[in-house]
């Protein structure tokens, strides 16, 4: 793997009133590198992520993209947003276009890519996931599993250098997991710079490269996955892995 | 009772130009309280400052008085700040003022009732707020608002019959006059009650399978 900086996050801080819910965040992203983001509920694994898509409006610090700075609120921001993709954890796709149409609308509207252009970027995203068959279909008509692929699909048509996945499995049965990871797994093998929130463990343990805890707004462990899983140093890491352990004996 | 049809015979041509009045001053009125309550509902909707302000001014004032007044303001008000406006153009200007504010609350209950995550995904594909209404919000909400607009369609072509209170000839002012008149008061009424149901039926039944259709056509999951 390269090791050029992709995305480089200083001393970033967020509040919301006098809530402090990023506190003085340090993060560095090389290119093509997997970075999944644990923590318990609340700790501001979303809000990092939404800074990093400029959703959120930052307090401090800044973000670096390529290199670049961006401020919250400047015109920079639209650059950070059509490098950056990001999927939710709610199917997020527009209930009235059809599958195809919600992928290409921003190539097309956005980027002004011709249309031509715009379909064969999306039928060959499309058909890695799967889902080529089914552009006609409106998202109504698709299972969970299929609506958050192509949902992935839709952010990656915009040709993003960086994906953000925030609990994309979460909503899901969990027949359908597996298939929305696969496709993320598939992207990392690709070389896709990615930041993931997740709760499935063991998918994080064989996607990242690199495993981030956060506690109350800081970063308070950064491991290579095999050394966070099976040694983790804080206590809060320890107890977090342990509530994903089920053992008979230990239920009274 | 023995109806004088001679006499509804006779004054059908009148109530037909009052019809045709009725029509124009209530289509006027309402395209342009379309046009105005789309705006006031950007205007709300994105909180526009300074003209978010405005709007909720003109939105309180316009449904807390009467149409009466608002016309009386206009065509007897006016002129004495030097301002005449012909009767049929105060008509059509009292309606907007009037159905605007309507048109903007229901145009923005529909606007509101687009979920927040739909904002989110096209923002992070970097929509902007012109595209985002466009090809997200507006498609979305047209279907909630319909049902509204439509209320206001028909609540507005029966308010035009306050018109009369500025002589205008419209159907209600030719039925007062006729019973003032001539005392054929069932007559008159009748002819009344047809005339506007011959304008508003079409345009229930036409709404009722707009709002079907629209129900039918729901994409939400
Ligand atoms: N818009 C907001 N306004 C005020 N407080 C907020 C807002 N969004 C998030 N918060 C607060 O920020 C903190 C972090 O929230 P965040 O959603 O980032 O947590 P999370 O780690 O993603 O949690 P979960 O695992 O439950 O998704 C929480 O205390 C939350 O209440
Ligand atoms: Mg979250």
């Amino acid at each position: 793997m390269e090791n050029k900086v992709q995305l480089k996050i200083n001393n970033l801080r967020k509040r919301f009133g006098t809530e402090v819910v990023l506190d003085g965040i340090n993060l560095t992203v090389n290119k093509g590198e997997v970075v999944v983001v644990l923590g318990p509920s609340g700790c501001g694994k979303s809000t990092l992520l939404r800074c990093m898509n400029g959703l959120e409006a930052i307090s401090e610090g800044e973000i670096l993209l390529d290199g670049e700075k961006i401020t919250a609120g400047s015109k920079e921001i639209t650059k950070l947003r059509q490098k950056i993709g990001m999927v939710f954890q709610s199917y997020d796709l527009f209930p009235h276009k059809n599958i195809l149409d919600n992928v290409t609308l921003a190539p097309i509207k956005v980027q002004k890519i011709p249309r031509k252009e715009a379909e064969e970027r999306a039928e060959k995203l499309l058909r890695r996931v799967g889902l080529w068959k089914k552009r006609k279909a409106f998202p109504r008509e698709l299972s969970g599993g299929q609506k958050q692929r192509a949902a992935i699909v839709r952010a990656l048509c915009m040709n993003p250098e960086v994906m953000l996945f925030d609990e994309v499995t979460a909503a899901l049965d969990p027949q359908m997991v597996r298939e929305v990871l696969n496709v993320m797994l598939e992207l990392a093998e690709g070389g896709m710079t990615m930041v993931i929130v997740t709760h499935e463990m063991q998918f994080a343990r064989a996607v990242a490269d690199k495993i981030i805890f956060l506690e109350k707004g800081k970063i308070t462990e950064e491991a290579e996955p095999e050394e966070f899983f099976t040694n983790p140093k804080t206590e809060t890491a320890k107890e977090f892995l342990q509530s994903f352990v089920y053992e008979k004996h230990k239920i009274q | 009772m023995q109806l004088n049809w001679g006499f509804m015979e006779k004054y059908l041509p009148m109530y037909i130009d009052a019809a045709i009045l009725t029509v124009k001053i209530a289509f006027g009125g309402i395209l342009f309280s379309l046009i105005t309550g789309f705006i006031c509902a950007i205007v709300r909707y994105y909180k526009i400052p300074i003209l978010n302000g405005i709007a909720i001014v003109y939105i309180e004032l316009s449904r807390n008085t009467p149409l009466l007044v608002q016309l009386f303001f206009l065509y007897f008000g006016l002129p004495k700040i030097g301002v005449v406006l012909s009767a049929e153009a105060c008509a059509i200007i009292g309606v907007t003022f009037l159905g605007g504010s309507y048109m903007a609350e229901s145009i923005r209950s529909g606007f509101e009732s687009i979920d927040k995550v739909q904002l989110e995904s096209a923002a992070s594909l970097d929509l902007g707020p012109w595209l985002t209404m466009k090809e997200v919000v507006f498609p979305q909400a047209i279907a909630v608002s319909v049902p509204g607009i439509c209320a206001n369609v028909i609540f507005l072509i029966k308010e035009t019959s306050v018109v009369s209170g500025i002589a205008l000839a419209d159907l209600m002012y030719v039925t007062k006059d006729l019973i003032g008149l001539y005392y054929e008061t069932d007559e008159a009424l009748l002819m009344l009650v047809i005339f506007y149901l011959i304008i508003l039926l079409p345009i229930s039944i036409i709404a009722s399978v707009l709002e079907r259709r629209l129900r039918y056509a729901g994409f939400g999951d």
